[in-house]
């Protein structure tokens, strides 16, 4: 028996109206490690996240944080506590520059203004936003928004970090600048959740990965495990996908 | 010249009773200190928050009725009445934030909240006897420095003067400390600020709390200074506006823009009073400079800095 996981979610759903859009989910994340959820589109992976970090409330479920039931807190409660995530659709604080937004990450752990600065400056050029730390956030590139994104989520000192999507309209040489940077986030001792639809980065990076389709969990494994499981080839390739690509 | 434009100002308007001795000179800078106080006031929730609230008249009126019910109910002195004032605008604003933002209200919501209490205060204040109705309260006139009454114009003008350089300082505390930046990001986006462990209520109510102990202030001195309030003094409608445009045509959000928005405001009000003397004049002035700042000029006469700079 390995040690227990650093997020542990048990019978997590939710439904909208007559939509089920999240069906007795169940994953474990374990500490230091790299956990993708993946699926395809509509499955309720967002969701999920929301649900994971206090934004939405589930119908039912637990959520726990290193042995803690974080079930139900409010966003900046689970933040302070150690889990924080980034959203698919970047929020940057637009009237800000991008040393300031990652700096609101900062002060959730240093009150001191100086050194809540220095800490936003360092995670900035870390993150390789060095030579964009005092323009306005607005300024920012695709890319170097959900770079922001990061940032402002690491610059809070997480213990888990849940990215929704970090990767999706960027091209390839910046999908491969991003995994080195989740891997050096990774390195510096943060556990990872990431929700993603670029499989080559999911391969690339995840231990293990969990299949989400229409709010269910359908498999869960290591990448080459998940990409020969009929039932995933079938979730994102239509009934009978499997038997004709085995065929 | 961004370092002594700021103190040049200071240390002239400090001078304005030295030389000043007309009533005229001296009411007229007393009422745009005041006035950009007021903004001032305003602009720490609503442009450094952006809670965008169209009820400041109520912190105003709860600290003038605080103020003008003890001394003439029973007698206390006004000195000690004044914590009691601030105390209770902060409350009533801790109050509106928590509500609020419990409920999830912003923007255009917000402010037909914050217009509703202020309206309903000033109902109350109509009918209720303690604030003896629509007759108002009058206070009566004993000049001593203990019933905060002066026979000398100038040290109204010195208070006043002492209020905006508290309400500034507060103003710039929240450009550098903690608490201005989670506000900055509760204003710029929340649920970002909430994913980043900000406590959205919590943060909007302290913005509330501050800005409506320090109006609540203002009540007070107003009350001193005129030594009569009614319901539409206190809560009405005209008050708010002018807190909030002062703050806007000068730049919400900027530690010097309710200043800027003071004087500009005076300077046109009054001269175009001397030329137009017909009464709701001013208010559709008003109007009408509320909708050209917030068409072309949406960070205020502080944002034209940066078109010069970037030119």
């Amino acid at each position: 028996m390995p040690d227990a996981p650093l997020l542990a979610v048990s019978g997590l759903s939710k439904t909208f109206g007559g939509l089920a859009a999240v069906k007795s989910v169940a994953l474990d994340v374990p500490a230091g490690g790299i956990v993708a959820l993946v699926g395809p589109n509509g499955a309720g992976k967002t969701t999920s996240f929301a649900m994971i970090c206090g934004f939405i409330r589930p119908d039912a479920g637990r959520v726990c944080l290193a042995g803690q039931d974080v079930t139900g807190w409010r966003p900046d409660q689970v933040a302070a506590a150690g889990m924080v995530r980034t959203f698919q659709i970047t929020q940057p604080f637009a009237g800000l520059t991008v040393m300031e937004n990652i700096r609101v990450g900062a002060y959730l752990r240093i009150a001191n203004r100086a050194a809540a600065t220095q800490a936003a400056r360092d995670v900035g050029t870390r993150l390789g936003l060095g030579p964009m730390l005092d323009r306005p956030a607005a300024a920012l590139t695709v890319a170097g928004r959900k770079r922001l994104e990061v940032a402002r989520a690491v610059a809070t000192r997480p213990r888990l970090l849940l990215l929704d999507e970090v990767m999706a309209g960027l091209n390839p040489t910046e999908i491969n600048e991003i995994v080195g940077l989740i891997r050096q986030v990774q390195a510096d001792g943060v556990t990872i959740l990431l929700i993603e639809h670029v499989m080559q980065a999911v391969t690339a990076l995840a231990d293990k990965v969990y299949v989400l389709a229409e709010g269910a969990l359908i498999g869960a494994g290591t990448p080459r495990e998940i990409a020969g499981n009929p039932a995933v080839i079938e979730a994102y390739l239509g009934h009978g996908a499997a038997a004709r690509m085995g065929g | 010249m961004r370092h002594w434009l700021p103190v040049l100002i200071a240390v002239l308007a400090a001078c304005v009773p030295l030389v000043a001795h007309s009533h005229f000179l001296v009411n007229l800078a007393t009422l745009t200190v005041f006035s950009a106080f007021l903004g001032q006031c305003w602009n720490i929730s609503g442009g450094f928050g952006g809670l965008t609230s169209f009820g400041h008249a109520a912190f105003f009126g709860v600290g003038a009725y605080a103020d003008a019910v003890i001394q003439t109910r029973w007698g206390i002195s006004p000195w000690a009445s004044l914590p009691l004032a601030v105390v209770l605008g902060a409350v009533l604003g801790a109050a509106i934030g928590f509500a609020a933002s419990r409920a999830g209200l912003r923007g255009s919501y917000f402010a037909l909240v914050t217009l509703a209490v202020a309206e309903v205060l000033r109902v109350i204040a109509s009918a209720s006897p303690i604030t003896q109705g629509g007759l108002g309260i009058l206070i009566k006139l004993n000049v001593t420095p203990g019933n905060f009454q002066f026979s000398d114009d100038r040290v109204f003008y010195g208070l006043a003067f002492l209020m905006l350089a508290l309400s500034m300082a507060v103003a710039q505390w929240l450009t550098m400390s903690r608490f201005g930046t989670q506000l900055a990001a509760v204003r710029e986006n929340e649920d970002a600020a909430r994913a980043l462990g900000v406590a959205i209520v919590r943060t909007k109510s302290a913005a509330l709390a501050l800005s409506g102990g320090l109006t609540a202030l203002g009540g007070v001195l107003y009350v001193q200074m005129f030594l009569y309030v009614d319901p539409n003094i206190a809560f009405g409608a005209d008050r708010t506006v002018e807190m909030l445009l002062v703050a806007m045509i000068g730049g919400a959000g900027t530690v010097w823009g309710p200043v800027l928005g003071a004087i500009l405001l005076h300077v046109v009000a009054d001269t175009s009073r001397i030329a137009i003397d017909a009464p709701g004049f001013a208010p559709m002035l008003y109007g009408v400079i509320l909708l050209l700042i917030v068409g072309f000029l949406p960070k205020g006469v502080a944002g034209l800095k940066g078109w010069f700079v970037r030119a």
